[in-house]
């Protein structure tokens, strides 16, 4: 095989690969998700499939293929159809360029763990982060009814206001960093003592931000207002049956998982260990294991969060978003600026 | 062909194809969703060029949010499919067919003078190179003065919007 040939299969096994985790992660996190609100809500969840009810999405997979699909008569049938195939092409976009961990020893070579190490890796995310938008705008048009239209222009405008903040946080780690490119910044990240030079502590404030407007930017509790089943009958996705609606939900969850997996890299040292002795284990770098560790952390934290928090008002949203997060965001970015340039 | 010439071909067929839609379309929504695929199809080719940091930022900045401002205020005021406009004159359409034969010799013209030479070698538009170039002193002045521009017609719209009747 030629070294073109090569790189290629490299590739695409790595895209094979990555999309098949994603899809089994996404799997187990609705039924983690479910388990673990059960018990933050003194109930015990789904356990009746299999063991503790580990094959419960097995289950719920099965169901949702065999479920009729309903279109509406007044939708408009091409976007309708096309809205949810957007969401997870754009969800499953995001995770090409976030690194995993450092490289593997396979097969004589080093392959990182990473499908496309983008020179404009973190641009990137945001880029696909804006429009993964039109997925949920399109599916509350599509459906001509009017929940799925006032939760779809929520939805718009709740992720456009915050994407500027999501965006206008990670400038201060990437000017720390010199890079757009996303290894660069974990190894910017590097240090003699390990979990004090992570970017959570150098750029508090920037991690704050990022929290929110992340949190803000999946749809997930307290800004799941684009899907307040109490008063817009689940929003954007009222009209969705069967596989379609299992499409938009698995977006979701992707999503969720590139968000705290970005999150894992940009601020808390992506797989560096917390102590440096700890970076190699037998022998063996286990950067892999402390990436999906952090990672985890933060799908907790977001699942921890749905089973604590109430739902924000619409305008309680509006002026969080453009009156405190993007001055904050701000703030940060000068600051950093001034240390950037005089230390 | 070169795997590098089929993607490019693909590319430029789709921001093409999905130019004339945006054009030809009558339902205002569906005009705005072929702008994106054009606006991404473009962000591809930049991508192609060696240009990563600008394709990004066409896929950022107008694909991503100008677009869904348009959207939002088309879903916002639930617009329907357009007519055809009645009649229109004889004049009128023949203003139109000037304009667009103008137009379509400026395009030959520019067509049959592009050189055909490759992008020199060893060109790679990065950020930094990108950042450099915007900050220099030749361009430097023009960059923030948009800035302002673009600051004062904010400020403009918000006044206009929120003046008393």
């Amino acid at each position: 095989m030629t070294p073109v040939q090569q790189e290629l299969l490299i590739a695409a096994v790595k895209v094979f690969v990555f999309f098949n985790v994603f899809l089994g992660l996404f799997s187990l996190m609705t039924y983690v998700e479910r388990r673990l609100l059960a018990f933050m809500q003194f109930r015990l969840g789904p356990n009746r499939v299999g063991p503790f009810g580990i094959l419960q999405p097995v289950a719920d997979g099965i169901k949702l293929f065999f479920k009729e699909e309903v279109t509406p008569a007044g939708a408009n049938k091409w976007v309708f159809v096309a809205a949810p195939a957007l969401a997870i092409v754009t969800a499953f976009l995001a995770i090409a360029v976030v690194p995993y961990g450092g490289a593997v020893h396979l097969f004589g070579r080093d392959i990182p763990l990473q499908i496309a190490d983008l020179d404009v890796g973190v641009l990137f995310i945001f880029a696909i982060s804006s429009l993964s938008v039109y997925g949920i705008v399109m599916a509350g048009w599509a459906a001509n009814n009017k929940y799925t239209l006032l939760g779809g222009l929520r939805s718009s405008a709740q992720m456009f206001s915050y994407e500027l903040s999501l965006g206008m946080s990670w400038v201060g780690a990437i000017m720390l960093a010199g890079s757009f490119r996303i290894s660069d910044i974990v190894v910017s990240q590097a240090g003699p003592f390990g979990l004090l030079h992570w970017n959570f502590l150098r750029q508090g404030l920037g991690f704050l931000v990022y929290l929110v407007a992340a949190t803000a930017e999946v749809n997930r509790t307290p800004f799941d207002l684009p899907e307040a089943e109490t008063e817009l009958v689940a929003g954007f996705h009222t009209e969705y049956s069967s596989m379609r609606f299992a499409l938009l939900q698995m977006a979701e969850y992707v999503n969720m998982m590139t968000v705290a997996a970005v999150g894992a890299d940009l601020f808390f040292g992506g797989w560096l260990a917390p102590v440096p002795a700890l970076q190699r284990v037998l022998g063996h770098d286990v950067g892999l294991l402390w990436f999906l560790l952090k990672m985890g952390a933060g799908l907790f934290f977001f699942i921890w969060l749905r089973g604590t928090l109430p739902r924000f008002r619409y305008d309680q949203l509006m002026h969080f978003g453009w009156k405190v997060l993007v001055p904050l965001a701000t703030l940060n970015i000068l600051a950093t600026a001034a240390w950037v340039a005089f230390r | 062909m070169t795997l590098e010439a089929a993607v490019f071909y693909a590319f430029a067929a789709a921001a093409l194809g999905s130019a004339l839609v945006v054009v030809g379309q009558r339902h205002p929504t569906y005009s705005a969703f072929a702008l994106i695929v054009t606006l991404c199809s473009l962000s591809a080719v930049f991508g192609l060029l060696g240009s990563p940091f600008i394709a990004v930022l066409q896929v950022v900045v107008y694909a991503g949010a100008i677009m869904v401002l348009f959207l939002f205020v088309l879903m916002l005021l639930n617009v329907k499919r357009e007519e055809p406009a009645a009649g229109g004159g004889w004049s009128l359409k023949a203003i139109a067919a000037g304009l667009g034969a103008v137009l379509a010799a400026q395009v030959g013209v520019v067509l049959v003078g592009a050189g055909r030479a490759a992008a020199p070698a060893g060109f790679h538009a990065s950020t930094r190179q990108v950042a450099r170039l915007l900050f220099s002193p030749a361009y430097l002045y023009v960059f923030e003065a948009t800035s302002v521009l673009i600051l004062a017609a904010l400020v403009g719209a918000v006044a206009l919007a929120k003046r008393e009747s």
